[in-house]
This record gives structure tokens, sequence and C-alpha cells, in this order.
């Protein structure tokens, strides 16, 4: 066989070798509406919510964290119900994670109050000494960027209209800006003055966090 | 069915320890190749190689004392894909563009086609792999596992794979030895494989010049993206360090590799199985359970594949074992082919799905990933390094006793390092499992993080020593190549 004296020929096959298993494991079911099921609980990030993704994507908070409870009792005990193949139909990247040196967040939404939020991300050490997260008060020090927000929306394809993504950030900034908002005092401790009216990247965070699972509850509360 | 060699009396498959013997010795044969180029990428594969583990121990430091967080560029989150990706991207393709180039070239007794390419590739490379730890650095980070940098970079690497590839096939389709060698074989495959698998899993809409959103959704991005993973880790710290072995292994101890159809089955065997096994790693997640199922079936499957080559290491150094001792080199070759032996076991088995469910997210998996990178990958490297820049320089090794010290100081702190994370990790696992008689979580999750402390900080410990190790590599090819222009004069 003088396949090793065909250099091209030898690629040509090496190639179809490895398309076989692609094929079968990957393109195939990227055509099978099973393998990513949607559900109409489940709604699109909003455009504040997206901001707050790709802050936690942009700091690498997967590198620590997963996003995927696995259906195993102690787990479950744990963080809560297994995670639903529904869930990610707009996850784009999917966040699932590789690594626990923090805890599952798949179930993180809703589970803790904002004010929570703001002191543990402005430093986990003054919640829990000996916590090895890094402390993210400078996130409370940066105004969020909103100048892509609509852009953003649109590529992911979440439907929204310019004054709909207009509408999420400001009805935000209000709820974080309001007088009787529950965490005001959290927030305005790591808040520097000049940006307590506005969104800052930590907002936008905990914004994302507490909508972890929250919408698969609906779901749920369905079946 | 075996290939032999034309015209070769004896009728013996193509056999690289004999090949171009005289070359190798003739002061010509430098002048022949291009080897300034195999000279600039083994360089700057030490080069990201000391700065990825420089950023190694940071992370490792962090991990039990969140201080060094000091700015957001230094925080845990971003420097860990500054260490992947510096010690993946940078140590590890620098390091088979290195040994590629020089692999071909002897292989086949053809001069590169396109020398001033490869000095481009060469630049451009370097500047891909700065302007990447940069963009990492800054949180430029796609989070999609040794795939994290963006679209613009993307496409500098795509470029920089093509600039390679043209060299790659120019000097297969130019070559003056009819039959290609088994390192040929896998650096093909290599070269097909990592291109595909790249550019699949990067298809990415940009937003700006510096975000961008995956084309996949979910569970397919997840299908995806562990697919991608796990061949880059098959197609970077496998295949080109197979081609390695085949070829440095014979090289450096004058025996052909035992087996020659042996190679040849493990060698399809290996390319066929691998693609399908990328869902061992998204075990118990919401992907549908097939893939997850066919997964765990063909990563059993790889044990054998995998196992051909560790044989036929093994086998090749029949009846000449002494050479572990007369002969530096070889103890790194063995040495390496057991880690990847002990690696493609273990790998298997983490992939059940009682198993995985125990160790998976846990440190136990860390501590493989090391073995295979700082046993298997880095020892292979070294030993191939050690036999080419002498070689390419026309000069001896500056020092055997430092190449000695190396070994046993990256054995040292490799094997602490695996040993310890996998006691971690079996302990987190347990720690995670543990309930109370009434049935509720006996420990809360950070108690299970504060009690790993003390083998993070062994770990950090045995990281210092592989890298002082690493350091004596630096070293002694650096003094290696400043002896060249004093011998010459001599
Ligand atoms: C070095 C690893 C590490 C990184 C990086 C990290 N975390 Fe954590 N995180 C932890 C650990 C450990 C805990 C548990 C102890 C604690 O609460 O501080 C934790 C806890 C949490 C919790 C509380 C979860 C619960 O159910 O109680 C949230 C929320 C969280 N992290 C969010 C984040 C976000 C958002 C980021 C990125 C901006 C991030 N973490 C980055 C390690 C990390
Ligand atoms: C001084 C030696 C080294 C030290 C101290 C070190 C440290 C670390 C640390 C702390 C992590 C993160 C672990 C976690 O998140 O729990 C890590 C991950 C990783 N390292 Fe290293 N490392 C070293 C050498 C290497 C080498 C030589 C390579 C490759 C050539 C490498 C490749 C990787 C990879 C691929 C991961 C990701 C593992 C995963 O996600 O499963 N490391 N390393």
């Amino acid at each position: 066989m003088g396949i090793t004296s065909k250099p091209v020929v030898f690629a040509v096959l090496a190639a179809v070798v490895i398309l076989i298993g692609t094929t079968v494991t990957v393109f195939i079911p990227l055509f099978m509406p099973s393998t990513q099921p949607v559900s109409a609980s489940i709604k699109p990030y909003t455009a504040v919510e997206q901001e707050g993704r790709d802050i936690y994507m942009r700091e690498g908070c997967n590198n620590c964290h997963t996003q995927t409870v696995r259906p195993l009792r102690t787990e479950v005990l744990r963080y809560g119900e297994y995670s639903k193949p529904e869930e990610f139909a707009y996850d784009r990247p999917f966040l699932w994670g590789s690594r626990r040196t923090g805890p599952d967040l798949n179930r993180v939404g809703e589970k803790y109050p904002d004010s929570w939020h703001y002191k543990h991300l402005d430093s986990p050490q003054s919640m829990f000494e000996k916590s090895n997260m890094p402390p993210y008060g400078w996130l409370a020090k940066n105004r969020l960027d909103t100048q892509y927000s609509l852009k953003k929306a649109t590529t992911l394809g979440y439907g929204y209209s310019e004054s709909d993504v207009h509408q999420q950030i400001t009805q935000y900034r209000a709820t974080v800006t309001d007088e009787n908002y529950p965490s005001k005092e959290s927030r305005n401790n790591v808040t520097p003055p000049e940006l307590r009216k506005e969104l800052t990247e930590m907002d936008a965070l905990i914004a994302y966090l507490q909508k972890l699972g929250r919408d698969v509850k609906n779901m749920e509360a369905k079946k | 069915m075996t290939p032999y060699v034309q015209g070769n009396e004896k009728s013996v498959p193509f056999d690289c320890s004999q090949e171009n013997l005289e070359d190798d010795m003739s002061e010509t044969s430098t002048e022949k190749y291009n080897f300034t180029i195999v000279r600039g990428f083994a360089f700057s594969a030490l080069f990201w190689l000391v700065i990825g583990l420089i950023v190694g121990l940071w992370i490792a430091f962090e991990m039990f004392d969140p201080a060094l967080n000091l700015t957001p560029w230094l925080s845990f989150g971003r420097l860990r894909v500054v260490h992947t990706n510096g010690l993946g991207l940078g140590f590890g393709l620098a390091a088979i563009f290195a040994t590629s180039y020089y692999i071909l070239q002897r292989l086949t007794r053809t001069p590169l086609p396109f020398p001033r390419l490869a000095q481009l590739h060469l630049y451009f490379f370097n500047t891909i792999i700065a302007l990447g730890a940069l963009s990492l650095f800054a949180g430029m980070n796609t989070t999609k596992e040794y795939a994290e940098l963006e679209w613009p970079l993307d496409i500098g690497v795509v470029v920089l794979w093509v600039m390679f590839a043209i060299n790659v096939f120019g000097t297969l389709i130019k070559r003056q030895e009819k039959q290609m060698y088994i390192s040929l074989w896998y650096i093909i495959s290599m070269t097909v494989a990592i291109a595909i698998l790249y550019i699949v899993n990067n298809l990415e809409i940009p937003v700006t010049l510096f975000k961008s959103y995956s084309v996949y959704a979910g569970a397919n991005d997840a299908n995806v993206e562990w697919w991608y993973a796990h061949n880059v880790v098959g197609f970077i710290f496998t295949v080109p360090i197979l081609a390695m072995f085949y070829y440095f292994l014979p090289k450096s101890t004058g025996l052909p590799i035992f087996s020659h159809r042996l190679s040849i089955v493990s060698f399809w065997a290996l390319n066929f199985a691998y693609l399908w096994t990328g869902a061992h790693h998204l075990m118990l997640t919401p992907l549908p359970e097939w893939i997850q199922t066919v997964a765990i079936a063909f990563s059993i499957f790889l044990i054998a594949p995998s196992w051909g080559s560790v044989v036929n290491g093994y086998y090749t150094l029949q009846g000449n074992w002494d050479q572990m001792r007369t002969n530096y080199l070889v103890k790194f070759f063995i040495a390496g082919i057991t880690f990847y032996g002990l690696q493609t076991i273990q790998g298997p088995l983490q992939g059940l799905r009682t198993l995985n469910a125990f160790f998976h997210y846990t440190d136990w998996v860390i501590g493989h990933v090391h073995m295979g990178t700082m046993g298997w990958v880095t020892m292979v490297i070294s030993a191939s390094f050690y036999y080419m820049i002498p070689r390419i320089t026309s000069t001896e090794l500056y020092s055997v006793k430092l190449a000695n010290t190396h070994f046993w100081l990256i054995l040292v702190g490799q094997f602490t390092w695996t040993i310890t994370m996998w006691i971690a990790g079996i302990q987190q696992g347990a720690m995670w499992k543990a309930t109370n008689p009434d049935g509720s979580l006996m420990y809360n999750f950070l108690d299970t993080v504060t009690s790993l402390y003390p083998y993070y900080k062994l770990r950090f410990a045995a990281g210092v020593i592989y890298f002082i190790g690493i350091m004596i590599f630096a070293w002694n090819l650096i003094m290696t190549v400043r002896q060249q222009p004093s011998q010459a004069e001599a």
C-alpha cells in the first residue's frame, strides 16, 4: 500500500477518518432540536443581564464556578434542582465550566438579596475569612458601558427593539438607584458617590447572577 | 502491506534510527537545511514556558492566599487563562513548530521550500502569542477553554497555521525520501486536525473588535467546545509529541522502533477514535445522554492505540535497557512515555459515569492534566531539544550533568504536584458527598475548599521544584548555543 508515499492522499484520508466521529457526535446533533430544546418559560437575558454576563466572562468567573447541577442526590441537596437543557437555549457561549473551586452558580439567582452580593463581590473575605475568591470591589467603580447593548442583543437574536433595550437599562437603573431599593445601603457602601446614580459593572453582574435559575422555576411549575 | 524502503536490500521497514547518519555528522548538513528557524522556535518555546510557569506559580499561590489578586489583570479568573494559553499555545505550539521543522527536513532530506515564509511564521507566531497574552490579561476572553482568544486573534492563529501547513506540505511534496516515516504521519494528521478543530469551534459573530459571541448555543456550544478541547489536547499534547517520540527515541538510541505494524494500527485507531470522546468532559450535564455514552465507549477503546505506542516505546529498548543509565536522553523518553501510559488509563477511567460523578470538578482532574503536561509533554520536548540544539549548532550539549539534574527536578516536582492533587481531589470529592445520618450535608462548600489549603501549599512548593528544573533546562540550552563560536575557533 503506497499511501505512506503520497502525502496529499494521506492528509485527505486522515481528514476523512477524523471527520467520521466528528460528524456523528458533533455535526449531526447540531441539527437535532433535541440537543438544545427550547421552552417558552425560559426568557432571554435583558440588556443589563447580558452586560453582566459579559463581565462574568471577562473576569473569568467560569474558571472557578460551574453552572450545571448534576442529577446526583448530594448535589441537588447542595445547590437545588438539577439543570435542564432548556435553561441554556440563550447561552452563547455556554458557561457550564469544568472546575469547582467555588460552588456551582446555576441556582444562585434569588438565593441571596442583592445586598449580599454587593458585600460579597466587594470582599468575599469580609464575609468568609478564608475564602479564596478574589475581591471584585473595582467593578463598582466602573460605570457600565451600554454603548453596545443593542448590538449585542441583536447579534444574539433576542428580538429587542432599540426602545426595549433603552427601557430595560433605564428601568434597572431606576430600580437600583431608588431611595427604597432594599439593598441601597450595601450598594452605597461599595459604589463611589459619583456613580451612585448610574449603573455600574457590579450592578449588571448582580442582575445576571440573580437571573441564574430563575426562569426554570416557572418552567418546572408548569410541568 | 508494510511499506519498505525502496532499494534497501534487507527490506526492513523504514528505520529513522539509521536515516542520514552521515548527514548528522557532517558539518554541511547545517548549511543545507534551514535550522535557524528550528532554533528560533525552540527558544520561543523556552520563553513562553518560563512565562507560563511563572503565571502558574502565581495562580497556585492565589488558590491558598487571595492576597495576590493585586489588580484586575492579576486576578485569578484572568490569570488562569494566561497560564493555560501561554503554555498550550505559546510553549506547546512553539515546541511543535521547532521539532516539526527539524523532523520534516531530516526525514525528507529536503530543505524547507519556503524559508522566508518560515521566518515570517516565527515572527508572526510570537506576535500573536504576545497579543494573546495581553488580551487575556485585559479580559478579552471568549471563555471557551483553550479557545479563549477573541476573533481577530483567532484569524491570526488560522493564518499562522496556514503558513506552517504550506511548508509542511511543500517539504513533503518535494521530498527526497520516498517513504514517509511514522513521525511524518503524525505531523500530517496534526496539521489537518487542528485546522478543522480550531475553525469549527471558533465560529463566532463579532460585536466589536474585542468581543464576539459563539454561533452555537447552550448544549450545542458545550458539545462543540469539548469536542474541540479534548482533541486539541489530543492533537497538540499527544499526536505531535508522539511524532517527536517516534523520531528522537530511535535517533538518540540508535535503535529502530520495535514494530512498524503496531505503529500503523495505533496511528489510525488513535486518529479515528479520538474524535468521538469529547463528551466525556460533559458527563451528567444536560447534553443528550447518547452522546455521553458513545464518548465513554470510545474513551475505553482509546486505551488500545495509546498503549500501542507505549509498548512500542518500551520494546524498542528491549535488550538495551542499560541505556537508561548510560544515555541521559533515554530517561526522559521512557519516563515520558510511562506518564503517557498512566494518563491514558486514568483518562478513560475518569470517564466512567460513577467515577466521573465523584472526581469531576475536583483537583483530581487538575492532577491528571499536569501529569500529562509536566510529565509526558515536557519530558519528551526536553529530550528532543537536547538532541536537536547541539546538532543544529554543531556543538556539544553544555552539560549532561545539568540535564540530569533537570530531569530529576522536573520528575520529583511533577510527581509531588500530581499526587498531591489526586489526594486533594479524593478528599474534596468525598467531602462534597458526605452526609450526616439524617441525610443532610456534612460540610458546607467553603469547608471543602479551606481543607485543601495545605495541599495547595505543597503543590506550590512542588511547582517551585519543577520550575527550578525548567530554569536549568533553559540555562543549559542557552549555554550550549553560546559556546558555539568559541568552539568554532578552537
Ligand atoms: C479563585 C476562584 C474564584 C473566582 C475566580 C471567583 N469565585 Fe466566586 N467563589 C469562590 C469560592 C471559593 C466561593 C465560596 C466562598 C465564598 O462565598 O466566598 C465563591 C462563592 C461565590 C458566590 C456565592 C455562591 C453561593 O451559593 O453561596 C457567588 C455568587 C460567586 N462566588 C460569584 C462569583 C463571580 C460573579 C465571580 C467573577 C466575578 C467569581 N465568583 C469568581 C471562588 C471564586
Ligand atoms: C510550575 C508548574 C505549574 C504550576 C504551578 C501550575 C499551576 C496550575 C494551576 C494552579 C492551575 C489551575 C488549577 C485549578 O483551577 O484548580 C493550572 C491549570 C492548568 N495548567 Fe498548570 N501549572 C504548572 C505547569 C503546567 C504546564 C507545564 C502546563 C502545560 C504545558 C500546564 C497546563 C495547564 C492546563 C491545561 C490547566 C487547565 C486544567 C483544567 O482546566 O483541567 N500547567 N495549572
